[in-house]
């Protein structure tokens, strides 16, 4: 069996002022899974997710990547990526200077990083966008380029904090399927926060349902790997009854919270 | 040109020739004589007729007005970075900017004129003075209004200090520095005027003020007014010129690339 590429060992986060955000928490991630976090505001996702992308330090319990501290993340075969709510783009450089910004942190030669930002672009379907400014694109466009920026340090783990939340339903839905897609031809690995139960239940093959008062995780809800996310797979009965799953399972959440406020 | 652009053009000029032209009609219609309240045409008539003097005056003021704002860029964006390194530093510095600026200068240009011997040095030094505080402040609230997802994208690939600098926090107060390089550039020429109207110096470094003091003194009310309007059109010179290079320097923000 493959070493897990994250593990959370009682990890838990309070932070100063004495708020816990999040209980001790025992996650495995295994490589080429596609895990998304859903839950009611305050349960914890991003403070969880921010956790594994070492953006916070746990108050107690034991965090490891790759069965190491977080010193050796980012050597090869060690990547990870971060995709945020808001593109983050940089507004004063055009398009590929966005996406080659990981890449020249990182100290990769600059002609080496120029040559793998058309692949990167082209992959999100931006090759056409090259040259120009975050101001000129529209929202989907400007989540694709910062998915491309994710994706051209060729990451073994992406990290994506509500990445499609501020777009309308269509876009959101094509650019559901194109990361489906590009998860499942790369084998990549990824830990996705999501207020989209349908969302959830399209990408996902594990889906961790969490919990407020504090931030824990209330159930797990394993999806078959081998099914193709596509617009069939929505439409049908097997994804209406995951739907109906974990909204049972959201439901309990809500109702554990509207016994405890009683 | 655009019809939004043409409006913004002609409706200011409309408005403009019909004051002058109202104004014109008073002056002839009531007899007001030149010394009470000169007619356009006598302005312009003062400006063509003391050219020399009043141009010569204009290169004094904008010398003093540029001087100026080149020291306060240079010192303001020097301030702001020292500022920007630490909250005990900002806190320890910032209520002695604060002074600075809530002390008007007309109270302490007299105390800079004899402190700073020659003429031209105390006249920067004042107008500096008055032109600085937004460059800093303007400057550090740029070089604070970092984009958190951005600085988080930078910490997360290890970003060392000087890539923090140059390639996030400097492009990201590009903005409120050009908003404060505009506010200072207005604030350099007035500080410029109260300078020379405190210092009231003649000779080689008389400016626009010691040309209207003058004026005031002889009655010469047309060429007063005459001096009045360059400093107004060197202000406005200044103001777009700053509106331009604004434009230059943010086009890729707003799209323009």
């Amino acid at each position: 069996m493959s070493l897990p590429i994250v593990e959370m060992l009682a990890a838990e986060k309070t932070f100063p002022g004495g708020v816990q955000a999040l209980a001790p928490v025992e996650l495995s991630v295994r490589p080429g899974e596609l895990i998304g976090l859903i839950g009611p505001s305050g349960c914890g996702k991003s403070t969880l997710l921010k956790l594994i992308a070492n953006l916070h330090t746990p108050s107690a319990g034991e965090m490891r990547w790759w069965g190491e501290d977080f010193t050796r993340v980012g050597e090869a075969g060690r990547r990870l990526s971060f995709v945020f709510q808001d593109p983050t783009l940089m507004p004063w450089a055009d398009v590929a200077t966005n996406v080659r910004l990981p890449l020249d942190l990182d100290g990769i030669p600059r002609d080496e990083a120029r040559a793998r930002v058309a692949p990167a672009l082209a992959q999100v379907g931006l090759s056409h966008a090259a040259d120009r400014t975050p101001a000129q694109l529209s929202g989907g466009m400007r989540m694709r380029v910062s998915i491309a920026r994710a994706l051209v340090t060729r990451p073994d783990l992406l990290l994506m904090d509500e990445p499609f939340a501020a777009l309308d339903e269509f876009t959101r839905n094509r650019l559901d399927e194109d990361m489906a897609l590009l998860c499942a031809q790369g084998g990549l690995t990824t830990i996705f926060v999501t207020h989209s139960l349908t969302e959830a239940a399209f990408l996902s093959t594990r889906v961790l349902v969490m919990a407020p008062d504090p931030g824990r995780i209330h159930a797990e809800y394993a999806i078959d790997p081998t099914i193709v996310r596509d617009e069939a797979f929505r439409l049908s009965a097997e994804f209406a009854a995951i739907c109906r799953d974990l909204s049972a399972l959201l439901n309990e959440v809500s109702h554990a919270r509207a016994a405890a406020d009683a | 040109m655009k019809r939004a652009q043409l409006s913004t053009v002609l409706g200011p000029l409309i408005v403009g020739i019909a004051v002058l032209a109202l104004w014109q009609a008073i002056c002839r219609l009531w007899h007001i004589p030149p010394y009470l309240m000169p007619a356009p045409t006598d302005i312009a008539a003062s400006l063509v007729a003391n050219a020399v003097p009043l141009l010569h005056a204009l290169r004094s003021t904008l010398l003093v007005t540029f001087a100026a704002l080149l020291i306060s860029v240079v010192l303001g964006v020097l301030a702001a970075f020292v500022l920007v390194q630490s909250r005990l530093i900002e806190r320890s510095l910032m209520p002695y900017v604060i002074i600075m600026q809530v002390t008007p200068i007309v109270a302490i240009a007299p105390l800079i004129i004899i402190l700073v011997k020659s003429t031209l040095p105390a006249l920067i030094v004042c107008a500096t003075l008055i032109a600085i505080f937004p460059i800093i402040s303007n400057t550090l609230a740029g070089l604070r209004s970092v984009d958190p997802g951005l600085e988080s994208f930078f910490r997360m690939h290890k970003a060392s200090r000087l890539q923090m600098l140059w390639r996030l926090r400097i492009p990201s107060a590009l903005p409120m520095f050009m908003a404060g390089l505009r506010i200072s550039a207005g604030l350099a020429l007035v500080g410029a005027i109260v300078a020379e109207f405190v210092a009231g110096t003649g000779g080689n470094s008389a400016g626009l003020a010691y040309e209207i003091l003058q004026s005031g003194f002889q009655m010469d009310i047309p060429r007063m007014f005459a001096a009045l309007s360059l400093i107004t059109l060197a202000g406005l010179a200044l103001y777009f010129a700053m509106a331009l290079l604004e434009r230059l320097a943010l086009h890729r923000w707003h799209g323009q690339g």
